[in-house]
């Protein structure tokens, strides 16, 4: 018998402990965004949900333009729009219920509006006279978060605190394609699948992180795929399809609250306007992919699905405009009220008790106040 | 009247009680952090909690401290009120954004109606031997951050009071534990540790007339040796241990030096931009006519922290703080 012999024959196996964890082959997003208007599919479509989705795409047109417009007036310091994201920011909203959470970006007053926050006080950050000028208690809306992807562990947090008190909650959390590079974004994906936390993550891949388009972002195939290294489902949607949206995140809401746990969502989308009015993007893009993308808008596609179904008709497209008129027309006249401001304020809020410290420095700040009064009392 | 029973015990158990005791006493109260569960942390001090209240109620995290953090604060928008465990100093500053632009900020960002309870449990400081990024002494980011509280015990004791008033706290507190004091023991009444000290008050440790000494957590207690060796000196040295850096008690401190008239500030950190210089100038501002000295600052280097085999170098010692007190100019009295 030789050495070789004696060792046995060699029978490769793997790495001791080993198996698979999660077959990925479920996970894996559509080869292409999900569509439902112009397709078979919409026939299934509700449609008391797809006039619901219109009247508040309009409105919610009519609110980006507005804000935008109320920036050139000054009443707004800066106004990120969602122009041509009106899908995404009305479907978030339509599809919880009452007592979930939303937790939005910068950029998602519209769906804080749409979930039925006072736009004012939705647009109190972007205004200047406060932070958050919403109780997010009230409407279970987080507040805005502007360091991106910082507020996806949030809503992970909150929903894994909600299913250890046996309350039956979901959170949606919204995030750009830019946010998606962030580590907070890693780390909330991975927090909500190894808890298999009732949480939905909508990425609206509109095209641009401010100038930096996506391909300078990412080299995944696509963002929905980056669920599958969490071990949670990745889905891929035509985010300008508010009927496919809608579904989309209708179906995860549900999948989260019967306990299935986090899918992440990518809406693919585009950001009509530039990064804030601030910004000027013909420096980084040119006409002709703003052109197509407006020949994808999303308030055409609906009008279109629900007009040629006889669902939608001149009368009923006139009263939606009006409808968006009317609200655009109060929201217009109501801030150009100015913003009761006290700064003293300013030290209230900090710590639950201020400090002996803030307590003098409020004083001071009072005695300047003073001084200035009688100054102008003077003159 | 009854007799109290005094035993020995390190400021390491009486962490640990204290936890324990806050996860009894109120149900919102919840662990989380890297090792936390099974292991009990790796300096142990959560021991035991996994055990006794269940894997929800202390909760071993993935890896992640941005992760632990954010994920604390949507427990605690939710109504719990989660203490967090960084491993080490060093470890915590991933989550530095959570802390800086959320925990902070929450409170005041929404006027009041969302408070952040969070208590963020940070072994800090130097002394125990640990290879790079294990002895950082982190608080100035800490004390530069509005909306924090910043406290750190010196005995025992405080260990255990400290915690339950931050865990009681409506308010976000970064509680700094010196880990080289872990196994320290002092005398403690663990049948009933309920004193819970108001967060924000200073105490003078030892009383003296000649100088104060201003320190707080790991340097205490070489304060306290540097006052004993300062008899021989003929300095009778004042030690006031500050416990809460964020509130600061500037009352406590001034009454001292008011009294002494010196002051040398002592801690680990480094002194460039260190708190060694925004306690000076609180002194100064408040107590310049009673100073008959400058008021100097024994701190560490400005420099990263140094290997084990160097950092005795870098530590303040008995030696450098007799050499600073040396400076205070005491001819001028003579």
């Amino acid at each position: 018998m030789t050495v070789m012999e004696q060792r046995g024959a060699y029978r490769p196996s793997p790495p001791p402990a080993w198996q698979p964890r999660t077959d990925p082959a479920p996970l894996l997003p559509d080869a292409e965004p999900y569509r439902v208007l112009g397709t078979e599919a919409a026939a299934k479509a509700d449609p008391e949900l797809l006039r619901r989705l219109y009247a508040q795409l309009v409105l919610g047109r009519r609110y980006n333009v507005q804000a935008t417009a109320l920036t050139k007036q000054g009443r707004l310091a800066v106004y990120p729009s969602s122009t041509g994201q009106e899908a995404c920011e009305v479907a978030a909203a339509l599809c919880l219920q009452e007592r979930d959470w939303l937790f939005p970006s910068y950029r998602d007053t519209l769906a804080v509006v749409a979930r039925g926050v006072d736009p004012v006080e939705a647009l109190t950050l972007l205004r200047g006279d406060w932070h958050t000028g919403y109780d997010p208690y009230e409407h279970r809306v987080a507040p805005l978060s502007t360091p991106l992807a910082t507020q996806l562990p949030h809503a992970v947090g909150l929903a894994h605190a909600a299913r250890l008190k046996g309350d039956d909650v979901v959170a949606l959390a919204m995030i750009g394609d830019g946010g998606t590079s962030e580590g907070d974004f890693h780390e909330a994906l991975n927090f909500a699948a190894v808890w298999q936390t009732p949480v939905v993550f909508l990425v609206q891949n509109n095209g641009f992180a401010i100038s930096v388009p996506l391909a300078k972002q990412t080299a995944a195939p696509t963002l929905a795929h980056k669920a599958v290294g969490y071990g949670m489902p990745g889905r891929l949607v035509d985010g300008n399809d508010a009927a496919a949206v809608h579904e989309v995140l209708g179906d995860a809401v549900r999948h989260a609250r019967a306990g299935g746990g986090p899918t992440l969502i990518e809406a693919v989308t585009y950001r009509i306007d530039a990064h804030t009015n601030a910004d000027d993007a013909t420096r980084y893009r040119g006409d002709a992919e703003v052109e197509a993308w407006r020949a994808h808008d999303p308030i055409q596609l609906l009008e279109r699905e629900l007009t040629e179904r006889g669902l939608l008709d001149e009368a009923g497209i006139e009263a939606a405009r009006e409808d968006a008129e009317a609200m655009a027309a109060r929201l217009r006249e109501r801030m150009n009220q100015d913003a009761p401001l006290d700064p003293m304020d300013l030290f209230e809020h900090v710590y639950a008790e201020p400090t002996p410290q803030l307590r003098e420095q409020q004083a001071q700040l009072r005695a300047e106040l003073e001084a200035e009064t009688e100054e102008g009392a003077v003159r | 009247m009854t007799t109290v029973a005094l035993k020995p015990a390190t400021m390491a158990q009486a962490l640990t009680r204290a936890l324990r005791d806050a996860m009894a006493d109120d149900p919102a109260v919840h662990v989380l952090g890297e090792d936390v569960g099974t292991l009990g942390g790796v300096f142990r001090i959560t021991d035991g909690l996994a055990k006794e209240f269940g894997d929800d109620r202390c909760t071993d995290t993935p890896l992640a401290e941005a992760g632990i953090l954010g994920t604390a604060v949507g427990m605690a928008m939710y109504g719990l009120r989660p203490v967090v465990e960084m491993q080490f100093d060093a470890f915590a500053y991933p989550a530095f954004e959570q802390l800086a632009s959320h925990v902070a900020k929450m409170r005041n960002r929404t006027r009041g109606r969302m408070p952040l309870p969070i208590t963020i449990r940070v072994p800090y400081g130097g002394g125990i031997g640990g290879v790079e990024h294990h002895s950082d002494s982190s608080e100035a980011y800490y004390m530069a951050t509005p909306g924090l509280h910043v406290v750190t015990p010196a005995t025992v004791a405080d260990a255990y009071g400290l915690l339950r008033a931050a865990i009681a706290s409506d308010d976000p507190v970064v509680f700094l534990e010196p880990k080289r004091l872990y196994w320290s023991k002092d005398s403690w009444n663990p049948d009933d540790p309920q004193t819970v000290e108001p967060i924000g008050r200073a105490v003078v440790r030892r009383t003296g007339t000649s100088a104060t000494l201003i320190t707080y957590g790991p340097s205490v207690s070489v304060c306290l040796e540097a006052a004993e060796a300062a008899r021989a000196e003929g300095w009778d040295l004042e030690v006031v241990d500050l416990r809460s850096l964020v509130p600061f008690d500037d009352e406590t401190v001034c009454a001292s030096v008011r009294r002494t008239g010196r002051a040398v500030v002592v801690h680990e950190a480094g002194s460039f931009s260190g708190p060694g210089g925004e306690i000076a100038a609180r002194v100064t501002e408040r107590c310049f006519h009673y100073l008959e000295a400058p008021v100097l600052r024994v701190a560490g280097f400005d420099i990263p922290y140094p290997p084990p085999m160097l950092e005795r170098h870098h530590l303040p010692g008995v030696d450098r703080i007799l050499d600073a007190v040396a400076r205070l100019q005491w001819e001028a009295e003579s």
